[in-house]
């Protein structure tokens, strides 16, 4: 199963398993990010990290060691 | 209805038109709560009509009541009315974005197990209904239980009717409809509440179960004895083995019950439109065009900055000019006409006369705020600011920093992990600050501008600035290397939805910051004003005992003779002989003493130099005529400019004191020194020790004087 971080850019994908330190999850859940939610890659910042992804009308800056933790199925 | 006064709570995520919300309600007047030992600031204000007005608190933004540090502590504790000198809420009024309401509707939730009335004020419907969105306020407020007022906060609408809705609120029973936890969850509460009594709220054995590693648990610890611990881990155990766990239970539940209550209320458009955040996020987060906006972005601040407050600038020094005449022409030549012209006019108007740069930075600061490109600086800057320890919420304070150090100081609470908050604390002053930007206009006007080409005083600005950008992330790396050294702290930011700025909120922050800026030019620098005027006075007899204004009167004030016994003066004044005694420390900068002595007086607060260097070098210059006619256009013609391009050395009255490198040396002293005391005491406020705002004082001063010195010794080299 892929992880979050190493989706392409403007690719989309649901969300199957968050994992990690119990103070990210749960700012990543309050945040929205649950599992079966839809995620994009919006982009990635110049240096290639963090990450921006958009789920529904929420935007995230994430940094790819913590997007690692989170298991998708890709969709497109 | 109700006779005492009625206490509401402000709560909602950051970016949620909460301030607004907050002055649409309150109006201008507004007070700041400070508490011990913590660092957020809660602002009070007045709000309702007639009889039925309440105080207002504004809480702090935030997206949860997970509080995980002390700061985050304060709110909660202030809506369980366990904040000492505070009322508890009789209603909590909770500002929810329309745009995206699931999520805002989480820490509504989370409010409703406080048991306290909760009002829920649907802001952004306009960007809403752009979106498609379209939302049965009646019907959500059945399903959720709560008063549900739609507004728009930012043209004031619904603000009138949020105000009676809160009334009713306060006389009704509070809503006992709220998400359902799984009853394996439940019964864990049930025996911590059995093992700690009934003094714990049941929010905080809720919020101690549900937040590992969280505030609640290390202050519940320090309550109960560190046994705690063990049993809530063992519960959190047993949840997980039960299909429950820990922090997903909570999550989960939440947005099922928001997601069943929403169902119906809320049409989406089958598509998702494409949102005009989506289109700007394409280029001003692209790895290249991001970048690219970025840089000219920040070119671009700099370079108004220098040119947009000319017209004001040349304002306020033909009426500082026109005051200093006025005075000469009336009150007789004496120690008193010399206080108020040289030391009080000359000294504070020469630090006013920045003003306008001050607020043309502020207004473009507010802006990026205001509009939500601020995270995408801190999305591009983030890498930057990880490899040298720090993380893009350390960009803000430091380009806040950039206004001033003492509100980027205080804006780094926004920075949960402590080290990370201390690192960007100290290094927070290498920033090029406002009250730095007098000296940089002054020599780049004075040196750099007339005669080159037009881009050299903006990419030397920008230069001057850049130094505290590069030299900041590298003071921040050795900290976090040795004095600081920690784990990764988490980041996940909301990058929030892009908004036309408020005219409003603009115009306030540059007030408040204009406000701060004369408030200080009036006390501390005048202050310090006027002790330089005085050293530089005393004593107003020469060698043989008479008096310099008697030699003056006796050439003639206009000519040359003058001018050498003021520079007499000067040079066996009090500050003079102190200068000429640490000139051997100064002389390898390029600097002759009357730079030292201005770089010396201006340790106490910054901006001083400028007026220091007016009252040392223009006072052989008297010809209040000339400074009348005098166009403020080019900083090089004024009688300061001047003044400083005809000075020599005392020892060489061939060579010029301001030379390139010299000059250049000088610049990158003021970029690197800590000279502030505001500075210094808000780093002890902040940090509630002394040992930090010392060891900030002690390494900028050495860093600067070291740089200075290589800029010097290699610039005389090269020119």
């Amino acid at each position: 199963m892929p992880r979050l971080d190493e989706l392409p850019a403007g690719s989309r994908a649901r969300i199957a398993s968050i994992a990690g330190d119990a103070a990210l999850v749960q700012r990543l859940m309050e945040l929205g990010v649950l599992e079966g939610e839809e995620v994009e890659v919006v982009g990635f910042a110049p240096l290639g990290d963090p990450m921006e992804v958009r789920l529904a009308d929420t935007r995230l800056s994430l940094r790819r060691h913590e997007a690692a933790g989170i298991a998708v199925d890709r969709i497109a | 209805m109700l006779t005492r006064t009625l206490t509401v709570a402000l709560v909602g995520n950051p970016n949620t038109g909460k301030t607004t919300l907050f002055n649409a309600l309150s109006g201008l007047r507004h007070r700041v709560g400070n508490y011990p030992g913590v660092t957020v600031e809660m602002k009070k204000g007045r709000a309702g009509r007639g009889e039925r007005t309440f105080d207002l608190i504004d809480l702090p933004g935030t997206y949860s009541l997970a509080a995980r540090s002390p700061d985050e502590m304060v709110a909660v504790d202030l809506l369980l009315g366990q904040c000492p000198g505070e009322p508890r809420p009789d209603v909590v009024l909770a500002i929810v974005d329309a745009s995206n309401l699931d999520r805002h509707l989480y820490l509504v939730t989370q409010l409703l197990d406080l048991g306290l009335p909760v009002v829920v004020a649907l802001n952004m419907t306009d960007v809403a209904a752009s979106h498609g969105i379209t939302i049965d306020a009646a019907k959500l407020s059945e399903r959720l239980g709560l008063p549900v007022v739609p507004i728009q906060a930012n043209k004031g609408r619904g603000v009138a009717q949020l105000s009676d809705v809160i009334w009713q609120a306060a006389e009704r029973e509070p809503s006992r409809a709220k998400p359902q936890f799984p009853e394996a969850f439940e019964r864990e509460i049930a025996t911590l509440t059995e093992t700690l009594g009934d003094v714990v709220p049941s929010l905080l054995l809720r919020r101690l179960l549900l937040d590992v590693g969280g505030h609640t648990e290390r202050r519940l610890s320090e309550q109960f004895g560190p046994g705690i611990k063990d049993r809530v881990a063992a519960a959190r155990q047993r949840l997980a083995a039960a299909g429950a766990p820990v922090p997903a239970v909570e999550a989960r539940t939440r947005y099922a019950w928001i997601r069943a209550a929403t169902a119906g209320c809320v049409t989406r458009p089958n598509v998702r439109p494409v949102t005009w955040t989506d289109r700007l996020d394409r280029v001003l987060t692209h790895r290249f065009w991001g970048t690219l906006v970025f840089l000219v972005l920040m070119f671009l601040v700099f370079q108004s900055i220098f040119t947009w407050a000319r017209p004001l600038m040349k304002l306020i020094g033909a009426g500082q000019d026109a005051a200093i005449s006025v005075l000469r022409d009336t009150l007789p030549p004496g120690p008193l006409t010399s206080l108020l012209t040289d030391g009080v006019i000359k000294g504070v108007g020469g630090v006013v006369m920045f003003l306008p740069q001050i607020l043309i930075l502020f207004a473009f600061i507010a802006v990026l705020e205001d509009c939500g490109y601020m995270a995408r600086a801190a999305f591009l800057m983030d890498k930057l600011m990880a490899r040298c320890g720090l993380s893009g919420k350390s960009f803000i304070p430091l380009l806040s920093s950039v206004a001033c150090a003492v509100p980027g100081i205080m804006a780094t609470r926004v920075i949960e992990n402590r080290r990370d908050r201390l690192a960007t604390i100290l290094v927070a002053p290498l920033m090029s600050c406002s009250a730095r930007l007098p000296v940089y206009i002054l020599l780049i006007g004075a040196f750099l501008t007339a005669g080159r080409p037009w881009w050299v005083p903006g990419l030397t600005m920008f230069a001057m600035y850049a130094i505290g950008l590069v030299v900041a992330p590298l003071v921040a790396l050795l900290l976090k290397r040795t004095l600081l050294r920690g784990d990764t702290p988490v980041f996940v930011m909301e990058m929030p939805s892009y908004k036309v700025p408020s005219v409003r909120t603009v115009l306030r922050r540059m007030g408040d910051a204009g406000g701060a800026f004369v408030r200080r030019a009036g006390t501390l620098i005048l202050a310090s004003m006027v002790l330089v005027w005085a050293l530089l006075y005393v004593p107003w007899w020469d060698a043989q005992g008479r008096r310099y204004e008697d030699r003056i009167a006796a050439v003639g004030a206009d000519s040359d003779e003058s001018k050498a016994i003021n520079a007499e003066w000067k040079r066996d004044s009090l500050l003079g002989r102190v200068g000429r005694a640490i000139e051997p420390a100064v002389r390898p900068l390029g600097w002759d003493w009357r730079v030292g002595v201005a770089a010396l007086a201006s340790f106490p607060a910054r901006e001083v130099v400028v007026g220091t260097l007016g009252i040392i070098y223009q006072q052989g210059e008297v010809d209040t005529d000339e400074i009348r006619e005098a166009a403020w256009g080019e900083v090089g013609e004024t009688g300061l400019g001047k003044a400083l391009h005809a000075a020599r050395w005392d020892d060489n009255p061939q060579r010029p004191v301001f030379t390139i490198p010299a000059v250049l040396s000088l610049l990158v002293f003021f970029a690197l020194c800590c000279q502030c005391a505001s500075t210094l005491a808000v780093i002890k406020r902040e940090t509630g020790a002394w040992r930090w705002p010392l060891l900030t004082f002690t390494y900028m001063t050495v860093l600067a004087y070291v740089a200075a010195l290589v800029v010097y010794q290699v610039g005389s080299r090269i020119v």
